[in-house]
C-alpha cells in the first residue's frame, strides 16, 4: 500500500544559545513546540501523538528523560515514543512523526527534539575512558578528524576548503535570529588563522555547544488543507551500518550513499544537484560540507569541494547549503538534525525569514550520527507529491 | 586493577562515571527551590483545583505553565510508606529509616521524602510527621533533611489542624535572589567485562603479544577480536598472533584540552595498521614531533618495561616510526 501523504505545517524552535538558564529542559522544549503550534495555528489539544528525540542521556544525565516529560510534552493521554539514533536523532524522529501521519496512524503528530549541553560536558561524555583500552579518544572533533584528513589526501582538496565553508555558514547565520553564534566578520581568513584544535580541524570550523529545541507538526492531507503553505514530505529515508568493519569507508560512508540513492528514487529526483534547490545538511565540522556533498550525490566522488570552492554552496549558488547557518552555527545535538529538516520545510513553505531563498520547490533536509554510522534524510516540497 | 569473573579468562574491571551536571530549574521549579532555601513550601495549584508540592511545571489540563502558586504548612499526613532497612550510598540516611508518600495540610496530592524513625513500628499510615529542615539551606531538595514525627500533645497533632496557607516566612537572612539552577552530582559504579575474544587479547597483552581473529567467511583479521564479524555476523574462532608493526593510516594532533583527559595535549592519536590485520585501531604516536607525522608512516610498537604490564592495551606506551620508507598510499587507502 502506497504511503499516504503527509505535511510540515508548523515549524518551532527556540532561540539557541550556550546556557538557556532561563529554562528547564521541559521549558526549552515547550519554547520550540508552542512556536511550532503557533504557526500551525493549532494547540496541543489538536495533536493526537507526540514523539521526542534528543541524543545521549549522558550528556544531560537524565535516564529517560521522556518519562518526567510526559506532562509538559502535552503527552497526558495520548501516545508518546522516544526515538534516538546519536547525532542524527532530530531527523529520525521527525521521520518516525511523518510515518505515523503516512501509515493512517495519526492524522496529526507533533515532534519534538532537545538538547540542554549546558547541564553537562558533551566533550567528557564522548571520552569516558574504558579499562583495557587506550586512552586517546577526544570527543566527536577527536574522533572525526582523522577521517577529515583522509578526505583531503583522498580528495587533494585545498587545504583552505574547510575555512571557505564555515565561513559561509557564519555569514548566513547572521540573518538567522534563533542562531547560536552571531560572529560578524568571519571571513576565510580569519578561520584560518583560527587555533588548531584536532588537527586538520580548527576552532572556528567546528560547531559550538548549545541548548536548543526545534518542533514540528506534521499532518495528513485533510488537515493539511487549512496550511496556506505545507510542505510536503516527498520521501524519507533512514540507513544505519556498523560502526567498524574492515575496509569501511568513513570518508563516503556505504549507509549514506544507499540512503541518499533510495531518497532521491522515492522523490522522483534524478539529478539532484538540478532538481534540488537549497539543502541543509549535517555539518558539525566544515570538512563535512564537501564531504555529505558527494556522499549525496550531489557531485561525483571527489569534487564536492569543487562546488563549495565554486561558490556554488552559498545562498546565491547553484546549491544553497545551510541558509540557516547550519550545525556549525547552532549544535544543541539532538534538536540539531530535526533543525536541518524544519529549516528545508520553512524555504519550501516560502517563511524562512531573511535566510530565505527565492524560488525553493524542493529541499533536502539531512543529518547523521555516532561514527558516521547513522544516517537520515527527507526531502519536502512545496506542491503535493504525485508518486 | 582487574579481576577474574566467573568464566575463566574473562576480564573485568571496575569503571566510575561521575559529573556534576549543571541543572537549569525553570521558573517554577525556581519557585519551589527558593522556597526551601527560604523555609517555605512552594505548592502549585493545577487547573483541575488539585494542590501539587513540588508545583508541576506545566499543567496537565491546559498545557500552560503553572502560575498559581500557594504556600502550604511543613505538616501532614502519611498516606503510604516503605521501610528501607539496609541504605544504599547517596539516600538521605545511612541507617534504617522510611520513605514515605506526605501529603501536606492544604496539599491534595503527597509528596515523596524519608521519615527518621528508629524501626518500622513506628510508621504508620495517617500518621502525623513534620519537616526536619536541614542547618544550612541553600534551594535543593536537600534542604529538608527529612519529615520526623509529631511529638505528642503537639497541636497540629490532628490532621488538618495546621494552617493551610502557612505565614510567610519572616526569616531576615531570606534572599531577594531566585534560585534558578542546581548542582546533580551522578556517579554511577560499573563493572566493565569485557568479551572472551577481547579477554583473549588483553591476556595475551600480558605476554607481550598482540593477537587477532580471522573471520571465516570474508577471511578478514580483526584486532582486537570480536565475537562477531561485523561485517558477516560469523563468531570467528582462528586466533592470528600479529606483529608490532604496521602502518599508520590517518591522524589528528590534539591540541585541545577537556575534562578527564589521560593524556596532556598536544597529541598524535593515530589509526594504526598492524602488518597482517584488516582493521586499524587507535593509538599514540610519539618519538617524532608531532608536525612530522605522515599518513603512510611505517611504525613500530614502544612497549613499557614488562613488570609495569597489564592485561591493556596500554602495555604498549605508544608507537615510533621505524625509519622505513612510507608505505605507498595504495596499499592502506581502502583502510580510510
Amino acid at each position: 500500500m502506497a504511503k499516504l501523504p503527509a505535511a510540515v505545517v508548523g515549524v518551532g524552535q527556540t532561540h539557541h544559545r550556550a546556557k538557556r538558564e532561563d529554562l528547564s529542559m521541559a521549558g526549552l522544549c515547550r519554547e520550540a513546540m508552542d512556536r511550532a503550534l503557533l504557526d500551525a495555528n493549532m494547540t496541543l489539544d489538536d495533536i493526537d501523538a507526540i514523539v521526542v528525540g534528543k541524543a545521549p542521556d549522558l550528556f544531560e544525565g537524565v535516564m529517560m528523560p521522556e518519562l518526567y516529560l510526559a506532562e509538559a510534552l502535552g503527552a497526558v493521554g495520548k501516545p508518546l515514543l522516544r526515538v534516538h539514533t546519536a547525532g542524527s536523532v532530530g531527523g529520525s524522529t521527525a521521520i518516525v512523526a511523518a510515518t505515523l501521519v503516512q501509515a493512517g496512524v495519526h492524522k496529526r503528530v507533533l515532534t519534538v527534539a532537545f538538547e540542554k549541553q549546558s547541564e553537562s560536558n558533551a566533550m567528557w561524555a564522548l571520552s569516558v575512558p574504558l579499562p583495557f583500552n587506550m586512552p586517546v579518544h577526544a570527543g566527536a572533533g577527536g574522533y572525526f578528524a582523522p577521517h577529515v584528513r583522509s578526505y583531503i589526501r583522498r580528495s587533494g582538496a585545498p587545504t583552505h576548503v574547510g575555512a571557505i565553508v564555515a565561513a559561509k555558514d557564519r555569514q548566513n547565520a547572521l540573518k538567522n535570529p534563533y542562531a547560536h553564534l552571531h560572529n560578524e566578520g568571519t571571513t576565510v581568513e580569519s578561520v584560518m588563522a583560527s587555533q588548531m584544535l584536532w588537527d586538520p580541524i580548527r576552532y572556528d570550523e567546528t560547531c559550538p555547544s548549545s541548548d536548543g529545541a526545534c518542533a514540528l507538526v506534521i499532518v495528513d492531507e485533510d488537515t493539511a488543507k487549512a496550511s496556506p503553505n505545507p510542505a510536503w514530505v516527498h520521501g524519507s529515508v533512514m540507513r544505519s551500518e556498523a560502526t567498524s568493519a574492515s575496509e569501511r569507508d568513513q570518508v563516503n560512508p556505504q549507509a549514506g550513499r544507499d540512503a541518499a540513492a533510495a531518497l532521491w528514487k522515492q522523490a522522483g529526483i534524478t539529478n539532484p544537484l538540478e532538481q534540488i534547490d537549497m539543502a541543509e545538511i549535517y555539518v558539525p565540522f566544515s570538512w563535512f560540507e564537501p564531504m555529505w556533498l558527494e556522499n549525496l550525490g550531489f557531485t561525483p566522488e571527489g569534487e564536492g569541494w569543487k562546488l563549495t570552492e565554486s561558490g556554488g554552496t552559498a545562498m546565491d549558488g547553484i546549491l544553497p547549503v545551510n541558509c540557516s547557518g547550519g550545525v556549525l552555527s547552532s549544535n544543541p545535538i539532538g534538536a540539531s538534525g530535526m533543525l536541518r529538516f524544519g529549516e528545508a520545510a520553512l524555504q519550501v513553505r516560502g517563511a524562512a525569514g531573511e535566510h530565505q531563498v527565492d524560488g525553493v520547490r524542493r529541499a533536502l533536509g539531512h543529518a547523521y550520527g555516532g561514527g558516521s554510522q547513522f544516517f537520515s534524510m527527507w526531502v519536502v516540497g512545496a506542491e503535493k507529491p504525485t508518486n | 586493577m582487574f579481576y577474574f569473573l566467573t568464566m575463566p579468562r574473562t576480564l573485568s574491571a571496575p569503571v566510575t562515571v561521575a559529573f556534576d551536571y549543571t541543572r537549569s530549574t525553570g521558573p517554577v521549579v525556581g519557585r519551589f527551590l527558593t522556597g526551601l532555601r527560604d523555609g517555605v513550601l512552594v505548592a502549585g495549584r493545577t487547573s483541575a483545583g488539585d494542590v501539587v508540592v513540588p508545583p508541576l511545571e506545566f499543567d496537565p489540563g491546559t498545557h500552560e505553565a503553572t502560575a498559581d502558586f500557594v504556600e502550604v504548612a511543613p505538616v501532614g499526613t502519611v498516606t503510604s510508606w516503605s521501610w528501607v532497612p539496609e541504605p544504599v550510598a547517596g539516600q538521605p540516611f545511612d541507617r534504617p529509616f522510611a520513605f514515605a508518600l506526605v501529603t501536606l495540610d492544604g496539599a491534595t496530592r503527597p509528596f515523596f521524602h524519608a521519615v527518621d524513625v528508629a524501626s518500622p513500628a513506628q510508621m504508620s499510615t495517617g500518621m502525623r510527621v513534620r519537616v526536619r529542615w536541614a542547618e544550612e539551606r541553600v534551594g535543593h531538595i536537600n534542604d529538608i533533611a527529612c519529615f520526623e514525627p509529631l511529638p505528642a500533645g503537639d497541636a497540629a497533632a490532628t490532621a488538618g489542624a495546621a494552617a493551610n496557607q502557612s505565614a510567610v516566612d519572616e526569616d531576615p537572612q531570606r534572599e531577594p535572589t531566585p534560585v534558578t539552577g542546581v548542582i546533580t552530582p551522578v556517579s554511577l559504579d560499573y563493572v566493565y567485562a569485557a568479551s572472551p575474544e577481547e579477554s583473549a587479547f588483553y591476556s595475551a597483552l600480558l605476554e607481550g603479544k598482540i593477537v587477532g581473529q580471522r573471520c571465516p567467511t570474508c577471511q578478514k583479521v580483526y584486532v582486537p577480536p570480536r565475537s562477531a564479524c561485523p561485517a558477516d555476523g560469523v563468531a570467528p574462532t582462528e586466533l592470528v598472533e600479529l606483529p608490532d608493526t604496521g602502518t599508520l593510516t590517518t591522524f589528528c594532533i590534539v591540541n585541545v584540552p577537556f575534562l578527564g583527559q589521560k593524556i596532556t595535549p598536544p597529541y598524535v592519536s593515530a589509526y594504526v595498521l598492524l602488518d597482517g590485520a584488516d582493521i586499524a585501531f587507535l593509538h599514540l604516536i610519539l618519538d617524532i614531533p608531532a608536525d612530522e607525522v605522515r599518513m603512510g608512516m611505517r611504525v613500530k610498537a614502544v612497549w613499557k618495561p614488562r613488570d609495569e604490564w597489564g592485561t591493556t592495551i596500554e602495555n604498549i606506551d605508544h608507537f615510533r616510526p621505524t625509519g622505513e620508507p612510507d608505505a605507498d598510499y595504495d596499499t592502506y587507502k581502502h583502510h580510510l
